[in-house]
């Protein structure tokens, strides 16, 4: 599935990264432990997470990861935003808590 | 950084004491230490580990040995991700004529496959000292990974960063006044030496006297500008 139908469907909002959401989702990944993400995450996945800091944009670029999708309404940071936009991966982000945003969107991708 | 960049710039900011704590690597700080007991600046080598939790803390030790020993440590737990220069840069270790000596191929901002207890514990037990880094942050912090101190934490001192707004901070965990604290520049760029620092009342530049000083530093020791 498309990262844009899935924004859509899931009503999230877009922080970067417009031009990037033709890509390919092919499953998601839910961890705020960014050696967790480094070590099992896979190519093509949504991570899911409320870390802001500019080091998830190293991760998401070392890992080839679709996009990132901050819960709980979080906001990321500056040059996390910046980063971003030079990797070409989408930030997205909701109000939803991350147990309601998997769910939901798990059944999408399944 | 240079190691002949740090030294100068520690002197510049007539700095007596540094500390050097490369993320999870100990390889550089002798080389720093060596050019700086000719130049009148007391290194303190360590790193700086990543727990199992994803909390930063610094381990200081005493000596070769003791160093190799930690370096052998850190290379034992250091989970193994590949580097890509391109996202994170190249992790070189170079002496004072710039010439590399070595290239870190494993991620060195990763985690160890270590707890918090586990890498006190091991510090401890080679004489060192431990001090949670930068408890203050809101990543990679003790405080944003668990949240509290935990009671039975060995800490010789814990360290504020050049950021934090030492008053209201201690409003907020007051229960954390009696602890011993350091502050540090956390210098990932020269320019960034010395933007805050610690007075320590030591008696020689030894590092039982220097640890002995830490331990009893308290908030007035700190200095920023």
């Amino acid at each position: 599935m498309k990262l844009k139908e899935i924004s859509e469907k899931l009503d999230l909002k877009l922080f970067s990264c417009e031009e990037e959401l033709g890509k390919e989702v092919t499953g998601g990944y839910a961890s705020d432990l960014l050696s967790d993400v480094m070590g099992h995450s896979k190519e093509g996945q949504l991570w899911i997470t409320l870390q802001t800091h500019k080091n998830v944009m190293g991760v998401a670029s070392l890992k080839d990861l679709a996009g990132i999708i901050l819960v709980k309404g979080f906001t990321p940071d500056a040059e996390t935003i910046a980063l971003s936009q030079s990797e070409g991966i989408p930030i997205l982000g909701t109000d939803m808590e991350a147990f309601e945003l998997c769910g939901r969107l798990y059944n999408l991708l399944n | 950084m240079s190691p002949v960049a740090i030294i100068n710039k520690a002197k510049e900011k007539s700095l007596d004491i540094i500390g050097i704590t490369d993320h999870n690597s100990t390889r550089m700080a002798p080389i720093i230490r060596d050019l700086g007991d000719r130049e009148g600046v007391y290194v303190l080598c360590g790193a700086e580990v990543t727990t199992r939790e994803e909390v930063h803390v610094l381990a200081f030790v005493d000596g070769n040995n003791a160093l190799s020993l930690l370096q052998e440590y850190l290379n034992r737990y250091l989970i193994r991700i590949p580097n890509n220069p391109d996202v994170f840069g190249y992790q070189l270790v170079v002496n004072e004529n710039e010439e590399v000596l070595y290239q870190e191929e494993s991620l060195l901002i990763g985690t160890i496959e270590q707890s918090l207890d586990q890498v006190e514990e091991f510090v401890h037990s080679l004489g060192g000292i431990f001090i949670p880094a930068h408890i203050d942050k809101k990543s990679n912090s003790l405080l944003s990974q668990l949240g509290f101190l935990p009671p039975g934490l060995n800490v010789d001192a814990l360290e504020l960063s050049a950021r934090c707004v030492v008053k209201s901070f201690l409003n907020e965990y007051s229960y954390l006044s009696n602890n011993n604290f350091i502050c540090s520049s956390d210098a990932h760029y020269v320019k960034d030496i010395g933007k805050c620092f610690t007075l320590l009342d030591v008696k020689n530049f030894s590092f039982e006297a220097v640890k002995e000083a830490i331990k009893k530093s308290g908030v007035n020791n700190l200095i920023y500008h």
